[in-house]
């Protein structure tokens, strides 16, 4: 609807899933997995609700995989602190908006993931005006923390990532949640002990 | 970890795509627009409509007014700076506004250089009518560009004007051959490097986004079909009989601009549009789209 889904669907277009944009509920019957973007999420969830968007994403991510990034993962929590957003509730956290600060906080920098036990990678992350969580279910997964705040996290088929995997070009995230093909794939991984 | 560098700053840019930023003068304005959807908010002293009418000069915003307009919204806010006037940006970046627009709007400072704008870490934006001027400007560290249009005329010709001319440029540059790419950075003033960048992509290096005279949904339809990433609206919010519905109406037309039924339905009902300036109504001398190189 409004943000950086260009850049997603470039990744995706990488590790060859087609993708289309959604706008409308009806958009919705055509696609078996949805990214929701980086951008602004009082925008998004304005325009969210005046095109009735609310109960079908609701429920298409029920049974769905989906993705959000940085405004993506505010409108997938339980919870945000700001009575603007009605967030969608896919996952069980509190969520910050703009906790790290202004335009000019924004950062990056090398943070490590854990997917398994077997899988530790140190990959480049961006923070842009980044949502912080404060607080998480014990059944959500922490793929990876930043200043003791957990940035990738993983619940059931629902992955929520406050920094943007899609500026710096890092497919991974897209794998976990999308590509059956892919060793990272979220069913492989998720049985799999993380310490 | 590193801040402030060229990414990060197209990094935010990235984020307001699909989306409408509005020229707002007070907190209650910016409410205004936050509520409707906009993605963004350009806190500035005076409309642009309303420079052309008082001239004057015309200079960066009151630190006062910006802060309490960054005190009332959690969108990004962007602020003016004149042409040139770097003391004016360094301003701004203390106030740690998300993005400064380097703007032929307010009176130029310096009638020959524009900013430096990699000696900051706040993003710039600037405006450009074509893709000479685009490249100059990215070229000092712009991360984002607008096309001019005719700031404060209600009237969308120069807009469209500057964007087609901009599409119509960059489709040349990719027919050309390497050696013909040295000739055309020479012809349009641009550094050979970002010529050869655009002819790779096809598309400017960084989001390019439509300004200037944008008053109705269907202006904001026509910029996004023709190539915008994202619309600014100026004047053309509050200086309508309605600024609230005619905010959410360009936001909805903005994102699904492609749909002419809901451009239909979003400009239905709305009150009457800023009067606007016929370009014959310009002189020459005062077209703001003049300031800048």
């Amino acid at each position: 609807m409004q943000g950086d889904f260009a850049l997603h669907h470039n990744a995706l277009e990488r590790i060859g899933i087609e993708s289309v944009p959604v706008k409308t509920p009806s958009d919705l019957d055509q696609i078996d997995g949805l990214v929701i973007p980086g951008g602004e999420s009082t925008t998004m969830s304005l325009l969210i609700n005046t095109y009735n968007m609310f109960e079908p994403l609701v429920r298409f991510g029920m049974s769905n995989p989906v993705m959000g990034t940085c405004a993506g993962l505010i409108l997938m929590a339980e919870v945000v602190n700001d009575d603007r957003i009605d967030p969608l509730g896919l996952i069980d956290i509190v969520i910050e908006r703009n906790a790290y600060g202004r335009q000019i906080e924004s950062s990056k920098q090398k943070v490590e993931f854990v997917f398994s036990e077997n899988h530790k990678i140190k990959l480049s992350t961006t923070l842009i005006r980044a949502p912080r969580i404060t607080r998480l279910s014990d059944d959500i997964k922490v793929l990876g923390e930043y200043n003791n705040s957990p940035i990738a996290i993983l619940s059931g088929h629902h992955l929520g990532l406050s920094f943007h995997p899609e500026l710096d070009e890092i497919d991974i995230f897209h794998q976990i949640i999308f590509d059956k093909q892919s060793e990272f794939y979220f069913k492989k991984i998720e049985h799999l002990d993380v310490a | 970890m590193s801040k402030g560098t060229f990414e990060i700053k197209v990094g935010l840019a990235e984020m307001l795509k699909g989306g409408v930023i509005m020229d707002v003068t007070n907190p209650e304005q910016a409410k205004i627009a936050e509520d409707a959807g906009a993605c963004a908010v350009m806190a500035l002293e005076r409309i642009p409509a309303d420079i052309r009418k008082d001239g004057g000069i015309s200079r960066m915003s009151d630190p006062e007014m910006i802060k309490g307009i960054q005190d009332t919204v959690s969108i990004p806010v962007m602020a003016k700076c004149r042409i040139g006037h770097f003391a004016e940006a360094q301003v701004l970046e203390t106030l740690e506004i998300d993005f400064i627009d380097e703007s032929e709007v307010l009176t130029p400072a310096d009638e020959h250089n524009h900013i430096w704008k990699h000696d900051f870490k706040v993003p710039f934006v600037c405006g450009c009518r074509n893709l000479g001027e685009a490249l100059r400007r990215i070229a000092e560290g712009a991360a984002m560009i607008r096309t001019k249009g005719e700031a404060g005329s209600g009237n969308i010709v120069e807009a469209v004007r500057h964007m087609r001319t901009v599409m119509t440029e960059i489709k040349r540059v990719t027919r050309l051959d390497e050696e013909e790419l040295v000739a055309e950075a020479k012809d349009i003033g641009a550094p050979l490097s970002l010529v050869q960048q655009v002819a790779k992509l096809g598309k400017l290096p960084v989001p390019n986004f439509a300004a200037g005279g944008i008053a109705t949904p269907a202006d904001a339809s026509l910029m996004m079909q023709l190539g915008a990433e994202t619309v600014f609206v100026g004047s053309g919010i509050f200086k309508s009989d309605d600024p609230a519905a005619r905010a959410k109406a360009v936001v909805e037309a903005t994102t699904h601009f492609k749909d002419p039924k809901i451009v239909a339905n979003a400009s239905t009902g709305l009150k009457k549009a800023m009067k606007g300036l016929d370009m014959s109504d310009i002189p020459k001398e005062e077209r703001l789209q003049e300031r800048g190189w």
